[in-house]
């Protein structure tokens, strides 16, 4: 079973996405902001990462840059999952390394199709 | 709605447009035809309906129709015909038709996201076109969907559903609250409204016809006559894409599956020899 790591420091949005993806088949793990996504991706690199952008101690992009210069950090599909819906936000992401990008408020239908255009969902 | 009120809307629809709603769907009739009603002016759908069976007032015939027509669309839907177009359709009408143009039509597009999807395949693909002229058509039984079509802005909604991300940073900028798709994009669609009950001899050739998710709102009768007409509009390497549900098995001869192609259908050779 493939492992999607929800990342944000809303615990609302973390049960919604859990619900959501768990229906897709993940095992879901689960952080509340950047530093705890870290440690986690360290201990086990999850195949998929769900990444709000604002949280307290590390953001999202922080987050997103350190991942990128693990050993292993290339390989989860990191799908940015934010209230941040102007295009300056989308381009930084895609050049920090995201593969898809979801501006909040998000739906099942739109997870869905996400995780399949990052090929993650069959 | 009293029965004979949703007779009298089904009754309509149908004649107009040869779709078949289901009597029982009062709701989805009623909450479609409000804003219609309000829009008017009535206070109420019996009297909307009320005036649609008296004064015969075709703008009001035609906007109820509009209204219960239209179709729930998204960039990309479906995924795999667009990376059949892409991958193989695009790139053989680019090799075999010479200096003639590629004619394609997405027939009953709605609010354009498909012809739309198709025209971003195209521009990322002009590189390996080499120069080849193609004509890209939009067409739609409603005035209001096309309006909407032709204007190229999309909510926020609308472009994440199927939209890949790349796509929305190549050819959208963002426009207040809305998504503008590009200029460049925007104009390589040509937008015509056209009932596909109607005779459609005057169109002319296509060589690919997207009509995806549209005939299984019809009856048989009707299914028939739309997809002998689109047949009729294909040369004989032209190519009928359906939606993934659909199928011309038992409605007509004048379609053949390609193999191995979901959804995908050629003129039948018998049809070309007689």
């Amino acid at each position: 079973m493939k492992t999607c790591l929800v990342v944000d420091d809303s615990r609302v949005i973390r049960k919604v996405a859990r619900r959501i993806l768990e229906e897709l088949g993940f095992e879901i793990a689960e952080a509340s902001d950047g530093m705890e996504a870290i440690a986690w991706c360290r201990t086990a690199m999850p195949e998929a990462i769900l990444l709000d952008w604002n949280m307290p101690v590390m953001d999202g992009i922080t987050f997103l840059r350190e991942l990128r210069k693990e050993p292993d950090g290339h390989e989860p599909v990191v799908v940015f999952c934010t209230v941040e819906n102007d295009m300056e936000h989308i381009v930084a992401a895609l050049e920090a390394g995201a593969d898809e990008y979801i501006m909040k408020p998000f739906d099942g239908d739109i997870l869905e199709a996400k995780l399949t255009e990052a090929g993650l969902v069959t | 709605m009293r029965p004979e009120d949703v007779e009298t809307v089904r009754s309509l629809v149908h004649a107009r447009s040869g779709v078949v709603i289901d009597p029982g769907k009062t709701y989805q009739i009623e909450t479609r035809l409000a804003p219609v009603a309000r829009r008017a002016g009535f206070a109420s759908l019996p009297d909307l309906v009320q005036a649609i069976r008296v004064q015969r007032d075709e703008k009001l015939m035609w906007a109820a129709t509009e209204a219960l027509t239209s179709n729930e669309t998204c960039f990309f839907r479906d995924r795999v015909p667009f990376a059949q177009f892409r991958e193989e359709m695009l790139p053989e009408l680019v090799a075999g038709r010479g200096e003639r143009p590629i004619r394609i039509w997405s027939a009953a597009c709605a609010t354009g996201q498909e012809p739309y999807s198709l025209a971003m395949i195209i521009d990322d693909e002009r590189a390996k076109l080499h120069g080849a002229r193609i004509e890209l058509f939009g067409s739609d039984i409603s005035e209001r969907s096309l309006e909407k079509a032709q204007s190229g802005l999309y909510t926020q909604f609308e472009v994440q559903r199927g939209l890949p991300i790349r796509l929305l940073v190549r050819h959208f900028e963002k426009a207040d609250e809305m998504w503008a798709l590009s200029p460049r994009v925007r104009q390589m669609v040509r937008w015509r409204r056209i009932n596909l009950l109607a005779d459609l001899r005057g169109l002319g050739q296509f060589d690919v016809i997207f009509c995806r998710n549209v005939i299984s709102g019809f009856d048989e009768p009707t299914r028939r006559r739309v997809l002998d007409q689109l047949a009729r509009a294909l040369p004989d390497d032209g190519r009928l894409v359906l939606g993934f549900d659909e199928t011309v098995s038992g409605v007509t001869d004048a379609l053949t599956p390609v193999a191995g192609r979901r959804g995908v259908y050629a003129p039948t050779p018998a049809r070309i020899a007689a």
